[in-house]
Parts: C-alpha cells; sequence; structure tokens
C-alpha cells in the first residue's frame, strides 16, 4: 500500500504540475515532491525499527516489507503481477531518490527559465519510475518502470540541455536502450530455458539457482551467455569502461538539476540491477566470472580519474569522477564478501548524495558565474562564501575524508575486497590498484578547487557575482548534512544493507 | 432474459450497414449538404452502437459453446457466417477504429463537397470488414473482401483536386483489381480441389483425403470418394496466400500501400492501414487456421506447406516495412512503411508454428492482440497527422519542429503513439510486441524472434525522430495555429488514453484473444 501511494501521489502530482502555470510550476513541484519525500523517510523510520533483520526481497520472499501483490497479466502461461515490496538494499535507495529529486527542484528554481511546467511534470514523472525501479519485484513491472525511466530523461536533456543536447539525448537514448535490448533477450532465454511460470523477482532467482541442463550456444553455457549480455546491459547504464561515452556528453549538456538525477539516481540503477540480476540471481556465475569482473571495475576507477584529470570543465570533471566511483561498486560486488557487497551498496547511497552535492555545487557556481571551465575564474571563495564552503566539504567527502559517508563507503570496500575469496590471489592487486584512484581524485579535486576558489578574485565574464540565493544554498546544506550523517553513523543504513547482502553470500556458490 | 434470435449475432454488421444507408437516405434526399454534424453524427453514432453490441456479445458469452457455459455460437445463412469470438473481436477492432475515424472526419471533410458519399463510403468499407471476420466460406469472405476494398478505393481519391491522391487510388485500384483476380482463381482452384468452399468442409476434405459436397447443410464425402488433387490445392493455397498479402499489405504486395497511405485523406489512411488491415488478417488467420490445417496438409503430404511461406513473408515484411520506413523525409509515408512493417509482425502469428503444428492457438492470438493495440496505435498517429494537414503544418519531418510548444496536448498524445508503436511499455504495444515474442519463443522459432528484437530497435530510430522534432528542435518557419478542432481531438485524445489504459488492461484483450482463437 505504501508504495502504491508512493507512486499514486507523484503521478497525480506530475498531472497537476503540467497543468500548472509556468510561474508557480517550480514550487509547486517542489512542494509535491515534498510528500513522498516524508512518506518514504517515515517508511525508512518505520523499517530501521521494524524490520531490522528482514532478509533479502528476492531470496526470503516471506520477509519483505511494504510489500504488496496484485496479479495483473497472465501471457500464456506466464504470470505477471503488480508486486512491489522493499528490503535493506532498496529501501535506502528509495529513500536517497524521493529526497533527492525534492533537493533537485528546488535547484532548479533558478536556471529552468522557460517551459517550466513541463520540466517539473517530467522530473515528477521520472521519479515516479525511479521508485518503480527500486521497489518492484516483478520482472515486467520492473522493465516498464525502467524503460518509462528513459523517455523523460530524454525530453529533460534534449529541450533544457545546452548548445549539444540534441546530440547527447539522441545518445545517450540509444546507448541506454539497446543495453535495455540485449539485457532484455538474455533474460529471456534463461526465463524460457528453466520453464519459469511466473516473473516475480524471487521466482526467477529461485529457478534460475536450480536450473540444470541448460543448453549451450556456439560452446558457451546458456547461464554465461545470459550473464554476459545482461551485465553489458546493465553496465551502459552504470556505466563501466568502455561503455561510458555517453556519460560525459549527457552530463555536460543537461541542465544541473537533471545532472543531479543522472549522477544521484539513475546510475545506481545500473548497479542496482547489476546486484540483483546478476549477483544474486546468477550468483553461481558471477563468482566464476569475479576476476574479469574485477578488472574490468578497476580499469573504470583508474580510467575514469585519468580522464577527470584531463577536464577543464568543472562539470565533466565531476561526471568522469562519478565513472571512476562506479568501478568501486563493481569491485565491492564481485568481492561476495559482507563488507564489499555491503560496502558496494552503501556506496551506492553515499556516492548518490556526494555526487548530487557536487554537480548542485557546480550548478550553483555556473548559475551566478556562468562559466564552468577552471582557468576562467579565480577567488570565489571571497565572493560566495556558502557555496565555496560546501563545495569544499563535498569535494573532501568525494576525496574519502573520514567522518563523511565516501570514506566509510570505499574503505568498506576495500576491506571487503582485499581477501574476497572470488578473486583468489588477484585480490590484494587488484584493491591496491583501485585505491590508487582515490589519490588521483585527490589530486585533480585539489587541483581545480585551488584554481577555481582561491586566490585573488577574477573571471572572464561580465556577469555580477555575489552570494547565492538562500533557496540555492539550502539544498546543498541538506544534501552536506546527510552526508555527513551517514559518514558518523554508517549504521543509519550499513546495518540493514548487511541483512539483506547477507542471505546473497549465504548462498554458498560452487566456485 | 429470453434468447436473442440468432441474426442478432451480425448486429454489429447491421448497425453499421444501417448507417451508411441512412446516409445514403440523407444522400438522396439533400444532395450536395454541408450538415456536417448530422452525417458525422450518424456515422459516430452507427460504430458505437456496433462497437456497444461487440462488445457486449463478447462479454455475455456469444461465440463461446453453451458447454462451456457460453451462449452458443451463432451459425448463419447454412454456415456461410458465424459469429464467433474471433468474429466478435475484430468486429470490436473495427467498430473502434471507425469511430474514431469518421469523429476525426467531422473537422477534416467539412471544407469538402460530397460529405455524405465520404461517411457512406467508410461505413460501408466497415460493414465488409465486420462481414469479413465473421466470413465462414471462401464465397462469403470474397463478397466481404470486395465490399471492403470498392469503396477504399473511392475513398484513397477522395481530395479530387490533389493529383497526387487520384494517382495513389488509381494505383490502388488496379493493384487492388488484380489480386482480387488472384485470390478469386485462387479461391476456384481451392474449389475445384475440396469440392467446397465452406472453411469446415474443406478442411474435412483434407483431412479425409476425398472431395466432398454439402448436403442439407452438412458436409459429406462425394458418391464414388473421389481423391482431392493436392498439387492443385497447393497452388490455390498459394494463390489465397497472394490475396492475403494484398489485403495486409504484406510482402511482397505491398507496393500500393505507401501510396495510397500518402495520397490519401489521412484519416482514411488510418483507417486503411488499421481497420482494412485487421479485416485481411481475420480472414487470414480464419482460412489458415480452420480450413487448411496445417497438422492435415503436412500429414497428406504434397499440398504446400504455408507455415514455411508465411516465415519467410513474415520476416521480408518486417525487414522491408522498417529499412524503408527508416529512410523516409516524410512523416506520413514514414508511418505508411512502418504499417508494411507492423504486418510483418502480426504475420507471426501465422508464422510461428511448430513443424507439427502446434502453437498455432497462441501465436494467432498474439497476433490478434498486436492487431487491437495497433487499431488504436495506428489510428491515433494517422490523425495527428490528419491534425497537422488540417493545421497545414507540412509534411517532413522538420516541419514539425517545435510544435509541441504549440499543442502540448495533442504532441503528448501522438509521442505515446509512437512510443508505443516502436514497443516501449508507455502503451500496450510494448505487451503485444511481447506477445508475439513470446509465441516465437515458444516454438523455438529464434530467426523471428530475432527479427522482431532488431525490427523494433530500428523501429525507435524513427519513431524518436518525430518525438525529437516536435519536443526538442526550434521551430523553422512561421506557423500560427489559430483553431483547435474538437472532433480531430477528442479522437486523437480518446486514441491515446486506450493506447495507455491497454498497459494494465493488456490482460482481459490477451486472454479474450486466446479464447476466441483456441474456439477457431
Amino acid at each position: 500500500m505504501w508504495v502504491a501511494a508512493l507512486i499514486a501521489i507523484t503521478l497525480l502530482g506530475a498531472g497537476v504540475v503540467f497543468l500548472a502555470p509556468n510561474r508557480y510550476a517550480g514550487k509547486l513541484a517542489a512542494g509535491i515532491s515534498a510528500v513522498p519525500a516524508l512518506i518514504s523517510v517515515y517508511m525508512y523510520w518505520v523499517y530501521l525499527t521494524q524490520y531490522g533483520g528482514t532478509g533479502n526481497a528476492l531470496l526470503s520472499p516471506g520477509d519483505i516489507a511494504f510489500s504488496q501483490q496484485i496479479p495483473w497479466i497472465s501471457l500464456g502461461g506466464l504470470e505477471v503481477s503488480y508486486y512491489v515490496g522493499l528490503d535493506g538494499v532498496s529501501m535506502p535507495l528509495l529513500a536517497l531518490t524521493t529526497i533527492l529529486t525534492t533537493l533537485a527542484l528546488v535547484s532548479a528554481w533558478t536556471p529552468i527559465d522557460e517551459r517550466q511546467s513541463q520540466f517539473y511534470g517530467l522530473m515528477l514523472l521520472m521519479e515516479v519510475s525511479l521508485i518503480g525501479v527500486f521497489s518492484a519485484l516483478d520482472f515486467f513491472l520492473w522493465f516498464v518502470f525502467w524503460e518509462g525511466v528513459l523517455i523523460p530523461m530524454y525530453l529533460l536533456i534534449g529541450v533544457w540541455g545546452g548548445p549539444r543536447r540534441k546530440y547527447a539525448a539522441i545518445k545517450f537514448f540509444v546507448y541506454t536502450n539497446v543495453a535495455s535490448l540485449v539485457m532484455f533477450a538474455g533474460l529471456f532465454a534463461l526465463v524460457f530455458a528453466t520453464d519459469l511460470t511466473s516473473l516475480a523477482l524471487p521466482a526467477m532467482a529461485e529457478a534460475f539457482r536450480n536450473a540444470s541442463g541448460l543448453p549451450t550456444v556456439a560452446g558457451i553455457n546458456l547461464m554465461t551467455l545470459s550473464f554476459v549480455m545482461m551485465f553489458f546491459g546493465f553496465a551502459v547504464k552504470v556505466p563501466v569502461f568502455p561503455l561510458h561515452t555517453w556519460l560525459p556528453d549527457a552530463h555536460v549538456e543537461a541542465p544541473t538539476p537533471v545532472s543531479v538525477m543522472l549522477a544521484g539516481v539513475l546510475l545506481k540503477m545500473g548497479t542496482y540491477a547489476l546486484l540483483r540480476f546478476n549477483f544474486t540471481m546468477l550468483a553461481d556465475t558471477a563468482r566464476q566470472l569475479a576476476v574479469p569482473l574485477a578488472i574490468v571495475g578497476v580499469v573504470s576507477v583508474i580510467y575514469g580519474a585519468m580522464l577527470a584529470l584531463a577536464q577543464r570543465d568543472l562539470k565533466r570533471i565531476v561526471a568522469y569522477s562519478s565513472i571512476s566511483s562506479m568501478g568501486y561498486v563493481i569491485l565491492g560486488l564481485v568481492a561476495f564478501t559482507p563488507h564489499g557487497m555491503g560496502g558496494a551498496t552503501f556506496q551506492m547511497i553515499s556516492h548518490g548524495l556526494i555526487s548530487g552535492l557536487m554537480f548542485m555545487s557546480v550548478g550553483v557556481i555556473y548559475n551566478t558565474t556562468h562559466t564552468r571551465m577552471v582557468g576562467d575564474m579565480s577567488g570565489l571563495a571571497d565572493r560566495m562564501p556558502w557555496t565555496v564552503g560546501i563545495f569544499v566539504a563535498a569535494a573532501f567527502g568525494y576525496m574519502g575524508l573520514p567522518l563523511m559517508s565516501g570514506f566509510a563507503a570505499e574503505y568498506l570496500v576495500f576491506l571487503g575486497s582485499f581477501d574476497a575469496a572470488t578473486l583468489g590471489g588477484a585480490a590484494p592487486v587488484l584493491t591496491a590498484l583501485a585505491m590508487f584512484g582515490i589519490v588521483v581524485v585527490a589530486g585533480y579535486l585539489l587541483w581545480a578547487m585551488q584554481r577555481t576558489l582561491f586566490g585573488p578574485f577574477a573571471i572572464e565574464t561580465d556577469y555580477d557575482v555575489g552570494p547565492a540565493a538562500f533557496h540555492d544554498v539550502a539544498p546543498l546544506a541538506v544534501l552536506l548534512l546527510l552526508v555527513i550523517a551517514l559518514g558518523v553513523a554508517p549504521d543509519l543504513s550499513y546495518d540493514m544493507i548487511q541483512h539483506s547482502i547477507s542471505p546473497v553470500l549465504d548462498l554458498g556458490g560452487g566456485a | 432474459m429470453a434468447q436473442l434470435p440468432s441474426w442478432m449475432g451480425l448486429a454489429p454488421a447491421l448497425a453499421l450497414g444501417l448507417a451508411s444507408l441512412v446516409l445514403l437516405l440523407s444522400d438522396s434526399i439533400d444532395p450536395d449538404t454541408t450538415n456536417t454534424p448530422a452525417l458525422a453524427g450518424i456515422s459516430v453514432v452507427g460504430s458505437l452502437v456496433a462497437l456497444a453490441s461487440a462488445v457486449g456479445f463478447i462479454i455475455g458469452g456469444t461465440g463461446v459453446p453453451t458447454s462451456e457455459g457460453g451462449q452458443g455460437t451463432p451459425v448463419l445463412f447454412g454456415g456461410q457466417l458465424v459469429v464467433d469470438q474471433m468474429a466478435l473481436f475484430f468486429m470490436v477492432i473495427v467498430a473502434s477504429v471507425t469511430a474514431l475515424v469518421v469523429l476525426a472526419s467531422y473537422d477534416y471533410v467539412s471544407e469538402h463537397s460530397y460529405q455524405a458519399e465520404f461517411f457512406a463510403l467508410v461505413m460501408l468499407s466497415a460493414t465488409g470488414m465486420t462481414l469479413l471476420s465473421a466470413a465462414n466460406s471462401l464465397a462469403t469472405a470474397f463478397v466481404a473482401l470486395e465490399l471492403v476494398s470498392l469503396p477504399s478505393y473511392a475513398l484513397v481519391a477522395f481530395l479530387k483536386k490533389n493529383r497526387g491522391g487520384v494517382e495513389a487510388g488509381l494505383k490502388y485500384f488496379l493493384i487492388g483489381a488484380v489480386s482480387s483476380a488472384v485470390l478469386a482463381y485462387g479461391i476456384s482452384l481451392v474449389y475445384a480441389a475440396t469440392g467446397v468452399l465452406r472453411f469446415d468442409g474443406i478442411a474435412t476434405a483434407i483431412s479425409s483425403g476425398t472431395i466432398q459436397t454439402i448436403v442439407d447443410g452438412s458436409v459429406q464425402a462425394q458418391s464414388g470418394e473421389p481423391a482431392v488433387p493436392m498439387s492443385i490445392l497447393g497452388v490455390g493455397i498459394l494463390m489465397v496466400i497472394g490475396g492475403v498479402a494484398f489485403k495486409t499489405a504484406a510482402v511482397p504486395f505491398h507496393f500500393w500501400a505507401p501510396e495510397a497511405y500518402e495520397g490519401a485523406p489521412a484519416p482514411i489512411s488510418g483507417f486503411l492501414s488499421s481497420a482494412s488491415k485487421a479485416a485481411g488478417f481475420v480472414l487470414a488467420f480464419r482460412v489458415f487456421a480452420v480450413a487448411f490445417p496445417i497438422g492435415d496438409l503436412l500429414a497428406t503430404g504434397g499440398a504446400i506447406n504455408w507455415v514455411v511461406a508465411f516465415q519467410i513473408l513474415a520476416i521480408a515484411t518486417m525487414f522491408i516495412g522498417n529499412f524503408a520506413a527508416a529512410t523516409q523525409e516524410k512523416v506520413k509515408r514514414m508511418l505508411a512503411y512502418s504499417s508494411v512493417g507492423h504486418a510483418g509482425y502480426v504475420l507471426i502469428g501465422l508464422a510461428a508454428v511448430s513443424a507439427s503444428g502446434e502453437g498455432l492457438s497462441f501465436s494467432i492470438s498474439a497476433g490478434m492482440s498486436h492487431l487491437l493495440v495497433y487499431g488504436f496505435m495506428n489510428t491515433g498517429a494517422f490523425l495527428f497527422i490528419a491534425l497537422a494537414e488540417y493545421w497545414g503544418v507540412g509534411r517532413r519531418f522538420e516541419d514539425y519542429n517545435g510544435l509541441g510548444k504549440e499543442a502540448p496536448v495533442a504532441c503528448a498524445a501522438m509521442t505515446v503513439f509512437l512510443f508505443s508503436l516502436a514497443g516501449l511499455p508507455i502503451g500496450g504495444g510494448f505487451f503485444s510486441k511481447f506477445y508475439l515474442f513470446q509465441a516465437t519463443l515458444n516454438v523455438g522459432a529464434w530467426s523471428l524472434a530475432a527479427a522482431l528484437i532488431i525490427n523494433s530497435a530500428l523501429s525507435l530510430f524513427y519513431y524518436s525522430r518525430v518525438v525529437k522534432a516536435m519536443w526538442i528542435e526550434e521551430p523553422t518557419g512561421e506557423r500560427s495555429i489559430d483553431s483547435y478542432p474538437m472532433g480531430l481531438y477528442t479522437a486523437v485524445v480518446g486514441a491515446a488514453i486506450v493506447t495507455f489504459l491497454l498497459v494494465p488492461g493488456f490482460n482481459q484483450v490477451s486472454e479474450i484473444a486466446f479464447q476466441a482463437a483456441q474456439l477457431l
């Protein structure tokens, strides 16, 4: 009921905002989106206090929180239902989605100055789909929401983006849609090979786990083939090197609030799906392929960081560093250790908050200075002290300063991957290489900050640079508080993550 | 409730036919009338009555045997017409599309002469389609098919001052006449080989291997039990496939379709590409599932294996339609070719059958579901084109630039149609395509499944070009939209709502379709 209420309220809100006059659309949308945000915070609290020990939504369906199941479609023996529910992995991601959406909507008040009602309506529509992605427990329902994210995002980049928005929007659309089709085909090859009668995710997990005697296609076991196809599909979304090229384009062209959602939540769709499908349903295959997958993750870490080092555009720097951060998630997932997988999940939340904060800060600076180029400006700290202060704090969070969530997440990932049995002798080497990524992050962030924020004030544009408006800085402050809160008390979500991760590890596995 | 007389089963066809007669009558009383509200009103009422009665019969259980709790299947005129669930299902499609089209035509034809003729021809053609849905013999099927075709030739050429339209109408007529001749010849060969025209009789002839005859309404072996000449039968079946391919605009008889759809008034394009295509498919489903049972045909040997023929046609139609659509510069022509591509998807209904003839009812029901969803999303898309033509927006993709700013509601509806056509889960098109996909995997037809996936991915490319033009591009030239025609808007928005509602409601559609296909 709770999830249905979230979806219904947000959907209804989107409809209202579409019809609202442009002038009021922003305030109205933020106000409406506060309702699902508050509801999900309440749900989070209920979960934290009452569902402490629930297991994994896919592996112990009896324990799912807030679950609801209504039969929907029956297609020739395949039962499809409206089936939603949350566990310790999806609950924090759901809360992240609703909170970040509200903050992103507030941050849009300044930069979005045309067709506002359509902009805010589409943002809310996207929120509907994101809520659905993280709470759906039926493959069909999940896929409807998964694809449903695509259309608003495509329009948000294409209509309100920067100069090369059309190219970026089409590239985003084509990349992610082709990826979805490959993933869809890979998954359904398995569905039909295992004679499933229901598309509920728990049923799929059980059927795939017990599958035997699967056919081989061109000498490769169907399970492995499907795993690779699905990994490809999700890896585009994450994104993982070398499938990442849509991301910098999309980020640079997208308006700030859309970048916030893209980095903060949309990338997590990919890692969340990897965790659910590849690493829970096909855990055995994932263990067998752990080393190559970990290499992919580590290459993403280093490559993303190196590319970030070479950028001048602040937004590009943050965009490339997101690729790097998502590499840690892959590394943590393949470790198949409590801290590895738990840390990876925690990193999803933490990176959602920190990257959202970074993009928002860059956005506020851009709104004032109308440039994002390192070297075009310096000494901003004098003119906009609050913004710069939060920006610096966020950057240190990104670098992994203790008592902020980034530190906890990355520390846990390294702890988990260092002695991962799945990686064997390669574990220490891969972990050490990934740790090197942090050094690079510190390098480029310190360099960029030093050049733009400090020193004597100078700017290449004619705009008047002064302190940002209160409603521009307030979302930054809220995010920073959340980052610090999770850094000081990681158990606010790490505890529930652990409860839901441990069933995945208990699966044992042949490898 | 008292049992209705069995001829009442034809109520949908009767309602449409009556409306067309009333229109013709009013035209003879008051020729050259321009009282569009009255004319369109009669047509809308006629098609809505047809729709309501067809839906009512489906819910009431007409066409389901009494042994299964239904009302029984009305068999009329000595087995020439049969009102089963499949007939009713297609009557629903035809009546819905007709209602949308005549509602939209209210604005579209209001400036033209010969309005009464326009509406009367649409209703006559729709009558033919409903009869075709119920046809149970090759003779009635042929007559009904001509009743569908003849008015549509005239409708394509309705804009007499438009040379493209007249040329398209003539082309359509010529190709249509040739294909009718081919079909009639095929029918005569089938008759020669089996001795009967009724579908059940032909099936009996094929399974028993002896020529049949009909005595007092029941099928019997002819005296002397002469054997069925399988080679003649095979040639006849091949020609029937040709006739069906023409009506459904499938390769290799698809050449008329882009011309006709582009030259015709846009509502008529929607009518032809949705309802007329559906009517062609109901004939195909019924003939091949009932009259030419694949299991018996293969068992006897000698005659043609039509499943292979349809597999080739389906793959060729999908690829040719979609690749041609991807290269178009005009929106209407793109939709015309995409309509050819969709005929390829629906042909999977007759192609996804295993070597032993299993899986047919499942694949046919998938094809039926896709046709129903397609009826709304495709008609809606063409009606949006009608709206654009009404506003004087040009024909190319660029001419649609920035339309979303001026007409957001209509453009949002168009976005739903296009993404649903492409198979994104924003409309019922996703589910019906998935249903077809499942039908192919059900029998292990990997090539069909791959063709379906590849073409769906490709189609997203050209459909999204329209979306991009409407919402993302800036308007290029001067354009002023000064009126928002009520009839067109109602039809477009209504079709969009139904397309969207088919996401949660697809289960009902697929269940009825599956039951209908099983009862064949």
